[in-house]
């Protein structure tokens, strides 16, 4: 890639049409280059520079202002953070965050992946189960939302139907101040398993199957086999798609907005639901952008664990 | 495939005992995947279908008494459909090629024309993709509001560009153009716009597809940030109407709703899901 750069005289030589006299050649050329290759870059940059990098700036910066559309800002040092500290609906909606992802990850991970590991080992209709998988994330999320709204209906839905059907007892769903978050989750679960199951069976595609056949010569058996074998050859697959669902169901919004509307008595209010009551229910932007920059500085740190691990990882492994 | 050894020998399977297991696996995994994922779908385009005492029945009616279609066509004319539905059209095409045109451009020029600070600029592209898009939302509405985009479709499809994803698989794709195919055109006199539109785009065609994907069903799905940005119910994407008009409807017709609004992205799925499974699956092994 440096070569033509540090050989101009060739690269000219190429181009005879458009070359410039000798004397300034080298620095126009330089300079009309640059501009194309700016002309090409301006579009994309003032989008990521508007939509992106201006907006985490301006975060942090209005986490300490009192901030009202229209009139000018004040400067009130840490107060938003104080204000939002003391709000008795911050703890809830942290925990229920904390607990929406632990369970989402025990759920949302040996649900999919024990799933893979079976489709894995069936020879017929390959391409029906992984089309069937997939067919609820294509479902507009809204939609996934409010059928498991009706689902959960304590008169006329079907959860409660099947449950009488296997003469258990009914439940309160997501009308349960106890049960509300776990129901969210199986939503969440059931809307999004299709990837996971989709990745964890392409790693585990790429397992070499003499692996397997040592282990069985040494008289591993089934469990063993997936302990010593599949656990450890996908284990890094594995440890990405962990990071990722925790980032994402750190930021579970639409869920508990359709579903629950937060409630009942707070069970399902999450962060980035209580950052959108700020800004648009309480019009406090200050403690929504406050709030904003604890979600982003934990979220971060976990992205940074992710990218450190894709890049230095995947380009030995 | 056959050949590839998986987790139980093929000779485990040939047995008589085996090939039981084998098959009252299979039966159970269609069952399990039927009841779990095609019953809630047929339970909604059958939902829809019900006379309205009918879908309030319980114990609730497996199949339809009379296959009514009222319920779709009121959702059609109650709700609005056709305005929400071309405004999802419209936001999500746009927002595909905003990002064709200005991502495609942004990604060669930092692949193949070498600008001043492009390691600076690419790094704070990829650092944008450790921070989460939806806790950005707030400032990023007060950006949109600054600028006043608000109920205005450019506030979906400009944002839709800062994807440091798509351009980032744009940037490897080219990165793997070998050079001396872009200095032969070079030499015959090609600009570098000529280049990008005959000899990179046209080699580009599998990642193209992917990012067109990924940019159309991230808008058709998206349902917090049309929320934040369109207040006015005309303008709203079908996600947004859904919700706001769920409470206000008669069960059937906000049930025919919902399927309506599911059909356009389940068949882009069914069209190209070969490319789709094939995308998200080779996502992983690339690592």
């Amino acid at each position: 890639m440096k070569t033509v750069e540090h050989r101009p005289a060739e690269a000219v030589g190429i181009r005879p049409v458009t070359a410039p006299p000798p004397a300034h050649g080298r620095g126009r050329r330089r300079l009309a280059r640059q501009g194309r290759a700016y002309a090409f870059l301006v579009g994309g940059l003032v989008c990521f520079a508007l939509f992106s990098w201006y907006p985490a700036i301006r975060a942090v910066v209005i986490a300490f202002q009192k901030y009202t559309p229209g009139s000018s800002p004040e400067w009130v040092g840490t107060a938003n953070f104080t204000r939002v500290f003391k709000d008795p609906e911050f703890a809830d909606a942290w925990r229920n965050t904390f607990t929406f992802t632990v369970l989402a990850l025990l759920i949302g991970f040996a649900v999919p992946f024990v799933l893979a590991l079976v489709l894995n080992e069936l020879r017929h209709a390959k391409a029906f189960f992984r089309i069937v998988v997939y067919l609820p994330v294509m479902i507009p999320p809204v939609v996934s939302a409010l059928l498991w709204k009706w689902f959960y209906d304590p008169g006329t839905g079907l959860a409660n139907e099947a449950l009488r059907l296997l003469h258990l007892p009914t439940s309160n769903w997501s009308n349960g101040a106890d049960t509300a978050l776990v129901s969210l989750v199986i939503v969440a679960t059931w809307a999004n398993m299709g990837g996971t199951v989709l990745i964890y069976l392409a790693a585990l595609q790429s397992i070499p199957g003499e692996l397997y056949e040592a282990a069985e010569l040494d008289g591993a058996s089934l469990l063993q086999r997936v302990r010593h074998v599949t656990i450890p050859q996908t284990r890094f697959v594995i440890l990405m798609l962990m990071l990722l669902q925790i980032i994402a169901t750190m930021q579970v919004f639409t869920e508990p907005f359709v579903i629950t509307g937060g409630g009942p008595e707070n069970s399902t209010v999450t962060v980035l639901y209580l950052i959108y009551k700020y800004a648009f229910l309480y019009n406090d932007f200050g403690g929504a952008c406050a709030l904003s920059v604890m979600l982003l500085l934990l979220l971060g740190l976990f992205s940074a664990v992710y990218l450190r691990l894709t890049r230095s990882d995947g380009e030995d492994a | 495939m056959s050949g590839t050894r998986t987790l139980v020998s093929p000779a485990t399977l040939a047995r008589p005992r085996g090939r039981a297991v084998y098959w009252t696996v299979f039966t159970g995994v269609v069952l399990l995947f039927a009841l779990a994922f095609l019953f809630p779908v047929y339970w909604m385009v059958t939902g829809a279908m019900k006379s309205p005492d009918e879908v309030a029945r319980t114990p609730p009616t497996l199949v339809p008494e009379d296959w009514r279609t009222d319920g779709y066509t009121d959702a059609w004319d109650l709700m609005d459909l056709p305005v929400h539905l071309w405004n999802t059209v419209v936001q999500a095409a746009g927002a595909w090629l905003f990002q064709l045109v200005l991502c495609t451009a942004a990604a060669y020029a930092l692949s193949k024309l070498r600008p001043a600070f492009g390691k600076v600029i690419l790094g704070g592209i990829l650092a944008t993709l450790m921070v989460p898009a939806q806790a950005l939302v707030v400032p990023k509405y007060l950006t949109v509001a600054d600028l006043g985009l608000l109920n205005d479709p450019l506030a979906i499809w400009l944002p839709a560009v800062a994807n440091a994803f798509n351009l980032y698989l744009l940037k490897r794709f080219f990165d793997q153009i070998p050079k001396d195919v872009l200095e032969a055109a070079e030499m015959d006199g090609a600009g570098k716009l000529r280049i990008l539109w005959s000899i990179v785009l046209p080699m580009s065609r599998p990642v193209l597809g992917v990012v067109s994907i990924f940019a159309l069903v991230a808008v058709w799905q998206d349902f917090l940030w049309p929320l934040m940005v369109f207040s006015d119910t005309d303008k709203q994407p079908i996600s947004v109407a859904l919700v706001q008009l769920s409470q206000n409807l008669p069960l059937t017709v906000l049930i025919a709703a919902m399927v309506i609004a599911s059909i356009p992205m389940v068949a882009l799925f069914l069209v190209f899901q070969r490319h789709i499974i094939a995308g998200i699956s080779a996502g992983s092994t690339k690592g």
